[in-house]
């Protein structure tokens, strides 16, 4: 046990995919049913590492935290550099608590091909962990550039009919993105070397190189430009965001909870973990265009989504509407727009997650998604309805569920910044109602006209088993958020002192509960 | 103690809510009877209302001034420097709110036992029913304003539930859906207003708020807060109240909502829930009071509201229809009173509207149930022999909203009316529109009262039309005593004078200072042109009686008039057009512009750049299609050599 104490985060980071090796030598049987357990108790497994590091990290600290530190390559300052603060830590815990929801979720969507289906999964998961765990930048792009691969497998190999077009269009997305954003890391770190006389990767170290910032494309601006580029993708931010709803109409359920639920959140925390802290000058200048950019999303991902005639299209331009906010209450560069921003991701990871399982429920059972296939779904299948109902009204962000915190604090945010913007995005409140219950009704209202759909089945307990966890979390986190903020302020008052020190310092509670110093492990 | 106010209600749904997901909801699961789950409904909502009883005992004990309790139950959201406790609090003002909505949504409760006795799903209608009651209560008893904001669209939530109830019907489910959108309309408002409101004064606590402006002194203004400010907070949040308590123009889902279960439409369509805008003005009343372009704001669209509803309400012939836009002509009252300063009287009006106006609208549903669900009042006629005590019951509710003394609506209309013209925020205009819809109001339900009640049955339904269970006419005749006595509580100062007494408005004392019942009036308004007015208004009433009367009691006068009127007529019928206004200028040209965005834009402008790159990297496309073997060991060892490579290069190729 010593040793995991020690070396809780590598544990916890790779053991899904050690335990997805080792899972490689089980007997193909039939239906793949032991590569099924196999991989959900890995996962669950996983979650409870998560859950301890959970119970063990101290709430009033800004420090990074379980840190852990091992060369790997010297010479050009690269290391193996661990640690979390409350923003990771929160993400950590959302990607463990949802990958045995997308395993169990799966048993029944997959059918060939069933072991590397789960080996992928759990690579993906030690590949997101990865990202968030590591401090080490270089590192951070392996582990962002790894999970790119099973995600590009599972949606090429288990997705629709247009699968190849989708995961090309989502490969070369990323991969234009991550490129510039090599090229400007490899810059940072020959920086560090010309400011300090040593190659170095380490996140807290280039925190303190000095960069010209003056001006739309200063070194900063520039710099900045390179990752948010990269960030920007895989939020994904308009008007960079048509990957996406090709890669979740064609992706399997399982691929589309987690790029939903977690992969896009690792574009946020791009941004709170490299493009903010590094380049604040940049983010200052840029502030305006990205908050516009955020407001635009919000409402064209609503507009649109309106009129889509299939249902996991109309989720995931919701996606992109949802993360707007997301952009919107990081570039506010105050407290309470952060903080909801982070809420915000947690939220879409629960709400946008239990959609596209919903959606992939109704899809096993009919293998089609289009609107104009159902209605009057209520009567057979009222537990589906319930749970529907549920997600439904913690997407449009309803009091009481966890879609409100987020929303709410990120407008007031975005007020405190410019009272405009908070007004134009808050009309977002408006059509994310219209778009949703529109659809709610025409799926789950009505009579039942359509006889294909007069002998579905209701929820099985498998499924039932799948949602309830999210139900019971999207009402936790609309009424209990101080739960999760408790362990997060702290590490949001850094981050802004980093950022805006003179938003920090207007503000004395953040300015007070932290001190300045960044850590260095 | 507070806590258990809402408490009850929230168990009852709780258990409700999942006896019937559990066991109820399958096709073909046995049902629970209404009358089962509607006694445990009704036993929690009755135990809330005794909790609100007893809590409404201990603030009349404590000393004037100071009477308020406060319950906190833990952090609700605290970030930077936002903090919003879960915290309840009952004053002078919610205490009466708390015992209206226990007290007639246990009688609703009561009534629906019987009325939905051949519903199929009787569980999850008291489920949302109390569901309902536990967001109202929250409404009125929370402490700042997110938690209000928390019951107010917690009670939209379940008046979009309750509208779709019967959701196999597309246009029930629709009427739903408007419902719920057109409130969110106005909820962006509130929630502007509420950020203003946290970022001119750091709180959004109700009493915080009130002693920021009650320390700056009587009619002054909080230091570094301008009446601009205050008049943009106050209409942002009457944008909001414009969408719950339906005004115009967002009145226009409450009709719709008529789609839902009849006792549906006495709780939350007539009784509390479309009261909420009222409670909310009168709550902060300190900030309207400031700014007098608010103020008129809310009191021309009240009158303006209050005329154009009445005006549709008299060409309808479903008897719920008119009543709905009844309701939306008397909540447009209820704000004239508000902003011409007389926040007691638009109080006074909410509690005797409800009790009117859910004894109507269970007097309607009564009917509805005797009439085998038919609604149209031009079908019915005669009923006064077929079901007397619900005749009983509805003649008291038709004479208390018309007006006449000494019943409930005739004290709180009339002091309305008064203010309008007396006080200093009132005017003739405003008076003349509020008269004129008295005599409306009193036109159009005369002719509901008459086509439904007397004369001769017109239809073999109408023949054969049976009085309703006692579970039913029940919580009617408690109604209607209500209906009958309740403005004693509100009597004014003239007529208590005239009678030689002290002062006999308990409720403008009980409600001050929370609510301040004093409101300067104009030079000259003496008692004598009190009672001109109040005859006047009496008098209108009878107009409006006779008028119906005349008409009512032999159709082909009506038949003449409606022929010689007939564009007029038409418009009237088609609720001028409004719905039709906004589908042509709003719904349709969003939803095109939508579709154009999406495939002009989004399919065609960037889909079109990254296919063009996608084009120039075909080759890779087509290469890495010889490498698909489809064997998902070799790719996955093909990518772990990668990322050995890679890490093997750094560590070798550079070091």
């Amino acid at each position: 046990m010593a040793w995991l104490d020690s070396h809780l985060l590598s544990s916890l980071t790779f053991f899904p995919l050690a335990w997805a090796v080792l899972g490689l030598a089980l007997p193909s049987d039939q239906g793949g049913k032991a590569a099924k357990w196999w991989a959900l108790v890995g996962s669950l497994v996983t979650f409870w590492l998560s859950w301890i590091l959970y119970t063990r990290f101290q709430a009033d600290s800004a420090q990074f935290q379980f840190g852990e530190l091992a060369p790997w390559i010297p010479a050009l300052g690269i290391s193996y550099r661990l640690g979390v603060d409350g923003i990771s830590l929160w993400l950590i815990l959302l990607t463990t608590f949802l990958m045995p929801i997308v395993i169990l979720g799966a048993f029944s969507a997959v059918e060939e091909r069933v072991k590397g289906f789960f080996f992928l999964l759990l690579a993906l998961e030690t590949g997101m962990l990865g990202a968030f765990v590591t401090l080490d930048a270089f590192l951070f792009y392996v582990f962002w550039e790894f999970m790119l691969i099973p995600m590009y497998f599972l949606i090429g190999i288990w997705g629709g009919k247009d699968r190849i077009y989708a995961s090309m269009k989502f490969f070369i997305y990323t991969m234009v993105g991550s490129l510039l954003m090599l090229v400007a890391l490899f810059y940072l770190m020959n920086q560090h070397q010309v400011q300090f006389g040593e190659y170095s990767a380490a996140i807290t170290d280039l925190y303190r190189l000095k960069l010209d910032g003056a001006g739309w494309f200063s070194v900063q601006g520039v710099l900045f430009l390179a990752f948010a580029l990269a960030f920007a993708i895989k939020v994904p931010l308009f008007p960079l965001h048509t990957w996406l709803p090709d890669a979740h109409v064609q992706a399997p359920t399982a691929g589309s909870v987690v790029l939903a639920g977690v992969l896009l959140k690792l574009g946020g925390y791009g941004f709170i973990r490299l493009a903010f802290p590094l380049f604040p000058q940049a983010v200052a200048q840029y502030q305006q265009v990205f908050m516009i950019l955020g407001t635009i999303a919000i409402v064209y991902g609503a507009w649109v989504a309106m009129v889509q005639p299939d249902i996991k299209k109309l989720v995931a331009y919701s996606s992109v509407s949802h993360m707007g906010y997301v952009v919107l209450g990081l570039f506010s560069l105050n407290t309470v727009g952060v903080s909801g921003s982070i809420y915000q991701m947690l939220n879409h990871g629960i709400s946008t997650g239990a959609l596209f399982l919903l959606v992939g429920m109704i899809y096993e059972r009919r293998h089609t998604r289009e609107i104009s296939e159902f209605g009057g779904i209520t009567k057979v299948m009222p537990l589906f309805a319930v749970s529907f109902l549920i997600i439904t009204l913690s997407s449009i962000a309803l009091p009481g569920t966890n879609g409100f915190v987020g929303e709410f604090l990120i407008l007031l945010g975005t007020w405190k910044y410019q009272p405009v913007l908070a007004a134009v995005a808050g009309t977002g409140v408006i059509f994310g109602a219209v778009y949703m219950l529109w659809m709610f009704q025409r799926v789950m209202f009505g009579p039942l006209k359509n006889p294909e759909n007069e002998k579905l089945q209701d929820l099985n307990l498998r499924e039932l088993v799948v949602l309830l966890p999210l139900l019971v979390m999207a009402i936790v986190m609309g009424v209990r958020p101080n739960l999760f903020f408790s362990k997060m302020d702290a590490s949001v008052a850094a981050f802004l002192e980093r950022v805006n020190p003179q938003v920090a310092s207007a503000q004395p509670e953040s300015a007070t509960t932290s001190d300045s110093e960044t850590s260095d492990i | 103690m507070l806590k258990l106010i809402p408490l009850f209600p929230l168990v009852g749904f709780t258990i409700n809510g999942l006896w019937y997901a559990l066991f109820q909801s399958r096709p073909g699961a046995k049902k629970a009877s209404a009358g089962v789950t509607g006694a445990l409904a009704s036993l929690a909502i009755l135990a809330s209302f005794v909790v609100s009883w007893m809590v409404f005992r201990s603030l009349q004990a404590m000393p004037e001034g100071s009477r308020v309790i406060e319950e906190s139950l833990f952090s609700w959201i605290q970030v930077g420097d936002l903090n919003v406790p879960m915290t309840l609090r009952v004053d002078v003002l919610s205490t009466l709110f708390t015992m209206v909505i226990s007290g007639v949504g246990f009688l609703i409760h009561v009534y629906s036992m019987g009325y939905m006795s051949h519903d199929e799903t009787p569980g999850k209608f008291f489920t949302y029913l109390n569901l309902f009651c536990f967001a109202m209560l929250m409404l009125v008893m929370g402490a700042n304003l997110p938690i209000l904001f928390l019951g107010w669209e917690g009670v939209g939530l379940c008046s979009y539930l309750l509208i779709g109830y019967w959701y196999a019907d597309d246009e029930k489910a629709s009427a739903g859906k408007k419902a719920f959108i057109v409130n969110r309309v106005g909820d962006l408002g509130f929630l502007i207003g509420m950020f203003l409101i946290f970022s001119t004064f750091h709180t959004v606590d109700f009493a915080e708020l009130r002693q920021i402006f009650s320390s700056a002194g009587e009619g002054a203004l909080p230091a570094g807060v301008s009446v601009a400010t205050l008049t943009a907070i106050g209409i942002f949040l009457f944008v909001g109240c414009m969408g719950k308590s339906a005004q115009v123009p967002l009145y226009v889902w409450l009709p719709d909502a008529m789609a839902g279960p009849t006792p549906v439409s006495a709780l939350i369509h007539a009784a509390t829930m479309v009261t909420s805008g009222i409670y909310l003005v009168a709550r902060l009343n300190f900030i309207y009071s400031l700014s007098p372009t608010a103020s008129l704001v809310v009191a021309s669209v009240g009158a303006f509201t209050a005329f154009l509803a009445a005006t549709i309400a008299i060409t309808q012939t479903d008897i719920k229809k008119v009543l709905a836009y009844s309701t939306v002509s008397q909540l447009g009252y209820m704000f004239l009173a508000c902003g011409v300063g007389g926040y007691v009287a638009g109080v006074f009006h909410v509690i005797t509207h409800a009790f009117f106006k859910a004894l109507l609208f269970l007097g309607a549903g009564s009917v509805i149930h005797g009439m085998h669900e038919e609604q149209d009042i031009l079908k019915m006629g005669g009923l006064r022999s077929k079901m007397p005590q619900t005749f009983l019951v509805f003649l008291i509710a038709w004479l208390a909203i018309c007006g006449l003394p000494p019943f409930s609506g005739f004290f709180s209309k009339d002091e309305i009316l008064w203010l309008s013209f007396a006080s200093l925020k009132g005017s003739k205009v405003l008076w003349a529109i509020g008269a004129a819809t008295a005599i409306m109001t009193a036109f159009y339900m005369s002719r509901l009262f008459f086509l439904t009640f007397l004369g001769k049955p017109r239809t073999s339904e109408a023949e054969h039309a049976h009085e309703s269970p006692w579970v039913m006419t029940g919580p009617l005749m408690v109604l209607a005593v209500l209906s009958a006595l309740g403005g004693f509580m509100g009597v004014p100062a003239v007529i208590s004078e005239a009678l030689g007494a002290h002062d006999l408005n308990w409720l403008g004392h009980w409600l001050n200072p929370v609510v301040p019942h004093h409101v300067a009036v104009i030079e000259g308004a003496s008692h004598s042109l009190e009672w001109a007015l109040m005859g006047m208004s009496v008098a209108g009433a009878l107009v409006g009686i006779f008028l119906a009367k005349g008409l009512y009691f032999d159709l082909t006068r009506a038949e003449r008039l409606k022929a010689r009127f007939s564009a007029l007529h038409r418009v009237l019928t088609n609720k001028w057009y409004v719905d039709e206004l906004y589908q042509a200028v709003l719904v349709r040209p969003i939803v095109a512009f939508s579709r154009a965005l999406w495939r002009g834009f989004d399919a065609g402008l960037i889909d079109g750049i990254v296919n063009g790159f996608g084009r120039v990297s075909l080759w890779t496309g087509q290469a890495v299609r010889t490498i698909q073997t489809g064997s998902l060991q070799t790719y996955a060892i093909m990518a772990l050599l990668g990322l050995l490579m890679t890490v093997g290069y750094f560590i070798y190729g550079l070091a």
